[in-house]
């Protein structure tokens, strides 16, 4: 008895602090530590054996020394063919990526919202579906429909619409394609949570002053559901620009993304410590769009606790 | 009516959701296919399948990838619920802008960095305290554990706002305490949101290529690691057999998640 | 009260509308003058919403025809009407301020900029909200909120205001001073008004006529005073107000009063239309019961027990029950007078007067 009554205790005094502190020490340690390896290891240089870097510092037989250098920075600026180019490359991608994603989404999640309660959960898990598969193996189905012996261009032949295959995959288009693939349902479900929320009543009263249908887009929907529009192309844009499985198959040298950079840096040349400042480098560009997601997150939560009330519903 | 969708935006909906589901329809059907080419049918067969079932690497690919999805979902959701908890019932705590900036950063962070990141702490870890003894299945647990309990916090957080406090505070007049008032009530009502965030869990640790290949060492390959590794030789019927039946299973526990969780609501809405 | 003019300014005609198989309005016909405030008064889901929503362009008519101001609706979007709709949950524009909630509609009208100031700020002084245009809607209370939904259905002076429950979500106080309010604005703007409610009590206030709807039908239409004095029938007579039913059988007609038989033997002045042996329900209100301690002598005079008792400040209401398990509810106003006034499960007399007392076939 006495023991259970003592963790009773103890969890009673110490739960609150358990409850903050498991998870934050967590990720701390397996979080934000390794951000800090990674910058560390940006400013050392590779070497033969295990790990294939020097250490950044450390204390040796004459005492302190370290190997910080700049070199690896001063790589990506001096072959900026292979790693700034690319990097501006990941950025038009993943930025038309967003758009186009957006363009689909928009009516998607409208529709989904406006369906009756019934067809609204069937349609959900169609689009949740792709969601939870591994977007490898979506994409992997991708190039089965893409290849120059894949499936379109087998029916395009058959059909008689076309002689020569036609080229679909290594372009910018099978990219979107599976950019789209990958990120629709993720630009889909914030859409949706905004528009579940938009009373019918405001399209009704708009109409009812006198407002065409663009209009009503134009001054009521539009502006209610940019916090899910903003949510929603922050989600896409920012793993977008790191993607490596989209460009490594269906990518040609035209589309080099630095995601798949970093991956070749890693695992082909074995260049640690320049994958590293790759990886500073994606951080770098990703900084401001990743606060201000967070600071989208916080205000949009203040404005669901200052108030949902937005007429008396008796 | 003004609230329908019109006539361009219902294209658009239609060929995305066309976009979404009509290449891996291709491949599953294809999967079935007797012949090698994707260009050509010859028959249906499930010969594929049946080489699949007998390749001894897929398979112990696949038991691995269970097992540390299972692992991970379990724990990710463990550490997601305290996360809602902190965020829903504890107001401005000490530390919960860290913690939120924490738990809210992975879920955007590009993978390649948190997995080359992982595995820099992983090697300079294993140079200080000796632990973890090389890569393999326990790193991969625990990066997927780490951004897996982002995800199962966000899932936990909505269901617990929408708590009705009052009943806790029954079962706190009639005299109980903490914690026996979380695992005798909240636990129980909030228990579709805690089995879907597992699911969430277990998907997102099953499906990962990327983290898993930075952090996982010789011969803890998972199954997405092996599925890439012949995908870059091309396009074959035996992995369209595994694709599909990956996606089947995804499909089978999300539909019973989906079934679960609204049939969990309707209850809801009808009670009140 | 609204003159009478050759062709009624609202013509619904005939008018059906179905959701699967439920029938929401059923075969209605109904005219309305300009200038009125008519209420359509109902319990929740009579069809009243529907029939509402009919007016303003959101529901489609499936059979027969709308016309205002001798104009055919049936192909007139909502934009294009004459008519504005002020919603039950006020449907506030929760990004734009009051003022531009107002001028919402002006906006839409493309009228001058100058003028559409001019007439947002004369709204906010007719809805008593003068300081506030420069608010959110999530900044104001409930009673507010109210009055901005008003003022930006106004503001494009439409023919037809329709209002959906505009009182229900105020708490009681509030409610009893807007009702004169919105009567007061109406009058003023000469607009013609239809309320929905389902309170009757808003609807007698608020109403030159009252529209009572069960299940898609119109039951009575007649104005606050006729409804409660003459109900049709005996779903009318105890949706307004307070009634007692009593029934029996007709045994004799003589001098112009009808003899019933019942539990309580009842005389009552003949209406026409029935006949002896006719089984009949007879309402009679709680005003026009006495309850007295001896008996008073009337024609109706029936001995009672008192069941229940409850003082309301103004009156105190009184169950009685007479002979054959009737229950009679009465009230009596809380005036000085000689007798002390009965108490639970004193016995005493109930008594009404033959003119009091409505038959009803139904």
């Amino acid at each position: 008895m006495s023991a259970s009554t003592g963790l009773r205790q103890f969890l009673n005094r110490h739960g609150r602090r358990l409850v903050v502190g498991l998870p934050l020490v967590w990720l701390l340690v397996f979080f934000a530590m390794p951000l800090v390896e990674v910058a560390q290891t940006s400013f050392t240089e590779p070497r033969r054996g295990i790990p294939p870097f020097l250490p950044l510092w450390g204390f040796g037989e004459d005492g302190f020394f370290t190997h910080f250098n700049l070199e690896n920075y001063g790589l990506l600026v001096e072959y900026s063919r292979d790693y700034l180019i690319p990097a501006g490359n990941s950025v038009r991608l993943a930025f038309f990526s967003t758009l186009i994603c957006l363009v689909f989404a928009y009516p998607m999640a409208w529709w989904i919202a406006r369906a009756t309660p019934g067809h609204r959960a069937v349609l959900l898990v169609l689009v949740m579906l792709p969601f939870w598969t591994s977007s490898l193996l979506r994409i992997y189905a991708l190039i089965g429909l893409l290849n120059p012996n894949g499936f379109i261009n087998a029916m395009l032949i058959q059909l008689g619409v076309i002689e020569a295959p036609l080229r679909m995959m290594q372009t910018d288009f099978s990219i979107y394609m599976g950019m789209l693939l990958t990120y629709l349902p993720l630009m889909i479900l914030p859409l949706y949570a905004v528009m579940i929320r938009l009373d019918d009543d405001l399209i009704d009263a708009a109409a009812d002053l006198g407002a065409s249908r663009l209009a009503i887009f134009r001054t009521i929907v539009l502006p209610l559901t940019l916090p899910g529009i903003i949510a929603g192309s922050l989600l896409v844009f920012i793993p977008a620009v790191g993607e490596f499985v989209i460009p490594a198959l269906l990518g040609g040298p035209d589309q080099v993304m630095i995601g798949k950079v970093l991956w070749t840096e890693f695992f082909r040349n074995r260049d640690w410590p320049v994958a590293s400042a790759i990886a500073m480098l994606l951080l770098a560009m990703l900084a401001l769009p990743i606060i201000y997601a967070r600071y989208q997150d916080g205000r949009e939560t203040a404005l669901d606790r200052a108030g949902t009330t937005h007429g008396d519903t008796p | 009516m003004n609230r329908g969708v019109s006539w361009p935006a219902l294209w658009l909906g239609i060929i995305g959701f066309g976009i979404l589901y009509v290449p891996v329809t291709v491949m599953v059907i294809y999967s079935f296919n007797a012949g090698r080419l994707v260009s050509v049918w010859s028959g249906f067969s499930t010969k594929w399948y049946g080489e699949l079932l007998q390749n001894e690497q897929v398979l112990d690919a696949l038991g691995k990838s269970l097992w540390v999805a299972v692992s991970a979902a379990s724990l990710s959701t463990i550490f997601g619920v305290l996360i809602a908890i902190a965020f829903v019932r504890y107001g401005n705590f000490r530390f919960r802008l860290l913690l939120s900036a924490l738990a809210s950063t992975p879920l955007v962070m590009p993978e390649v960095v948190t997995g080359l990141s992982l595995l820099l702490l992983f090697i300079a870890m294993e140079g200080t305290l000796g632990w973890p003894a090389g890569r393999g299945i326990d790193t991969i647990i625990i990066a997927h554990t780490t951004f897996g309990m982002c995800f199962a916090a966000i899932v936990v957080q909505s269901r617990l706002r929408d708590f009705d406090m009052s009943i806790e505070e029954a079962a706190a007049d009639l005299g109980a305490t903490q914690p026996y008032i979380f695992l005798s009530i909240t636990l129980p009502v909030i228990a579709p949101a805690v089995v879907a965030a597992w699911l969430l869990a277990f998907t997102l640790s099953f499906d990962d290529l990327v983290i898993a290949s930075f952090v996982s060492g010789p011969g803890s390959s998972t199954l997405p690691i092996v599925v890439f590794s012949k995908v870059r030789l091309g396009v074959t019927p035996e992995i369209n057999a595994l694709a599909t039946i990956m996606i089947l299973l995804v499909a089978a526990s999300v539909i019973a998640a989906s079934t679960i969780i609204y049939r969990n609501s309707m209850r809801r809405q009808n009670r009140t | 009260m609204p003159q009478l003019t050759e062709a009624p300014f609202i013509s619904i005609r005939k008018v059906s509308r179905r959701f699967g198989d439920v029938v929401a309005v059923d075969n209605l016909s109904l005219d309305i003058e300009r200038g009125e405030l008519f209420c359509l008064l109902g319990a929740s889901g009579c069809g009243k919403t529907t029939l509402l929503r009919m007016l303003a362009g959101f529901e489609r008519v499936d059979k027969g025809v709308i016309e205002i101001d001798g104009i055919d609706m049936s192909h007139v979007p909502p934009a294009a009407r004459p008519v504005n709709i002020m919603f039950q949950n006020y449907a506030l524009f929760p990004h734009m301020t009051v003022a531009n909630n107002i001028a919402y509609g002006l906006r839409r009208a493309a009228l001058p900029r100058a003028e559409i100031e001019d007439r947002v700020t004369e709204l906010l002084r007719l809805v008593r909200l003068g300081e506030m245009g420069g608010r959110k809607p999530h900044q104001l209370s409930g009673g507010q909120r109210q009055r901005v939904a008003l003022a930006r259905a106004l503001a494009r002076r439409p023919k037809l205001l329709l209002l959906d429950e505009p009182l229900a979500a105020l708490d009681k106080k509030l409610r009893e001073d807007t009702q004169f309010e919105l009567v007061d604005i109406q009058e003023r703007l000469e607009t013609t008004f239809i309320v929905v409610t389902h309170d009757q009590e808003e609807a007698m206030t608020l109403a030159c006529r009252i529209g009572v709807m069960d299940h898609g039908k119109l039951v009575q239409v007649d104005t606050p005073h006729i409804l409660y004095d003459r109900p049709a029938n005996s779903f009318i007579a105890d949706f307004l107000g307070t009634v007692s039913f009593l029934e029996g059988r007709i045994v004799r007609a003589e001098n112009g009063l009808l003899h019933v038989e019942g539990a309580v033997p009842v005389t009552a002045i003949d209406p026409g239309g029935f006949t002896v042996g006719d089984d009949v329900k007879m309402a009679i209100r709680p005003e026009k019961i006495s309850l007295t301690r001896v008996a008073s002598g009337g024609v109706n005079d029936v001995a009672v027990t008192v069941e229940d008792m409850a003082f309301t400040g103004v009156a105190s209401n009184y169950r009685v029950a007479a002979p054959g398990g009737c229950l009679l509810k009465l009230t009596q106003p809380n005036r000085r007078s000689d007798e002390a006034p009965l108490q639970w499960e004193e016995q005493g007399f109930a008594s009404f007067d033959p003119a009091d007392v409505v038959l009803l076939r139904d």
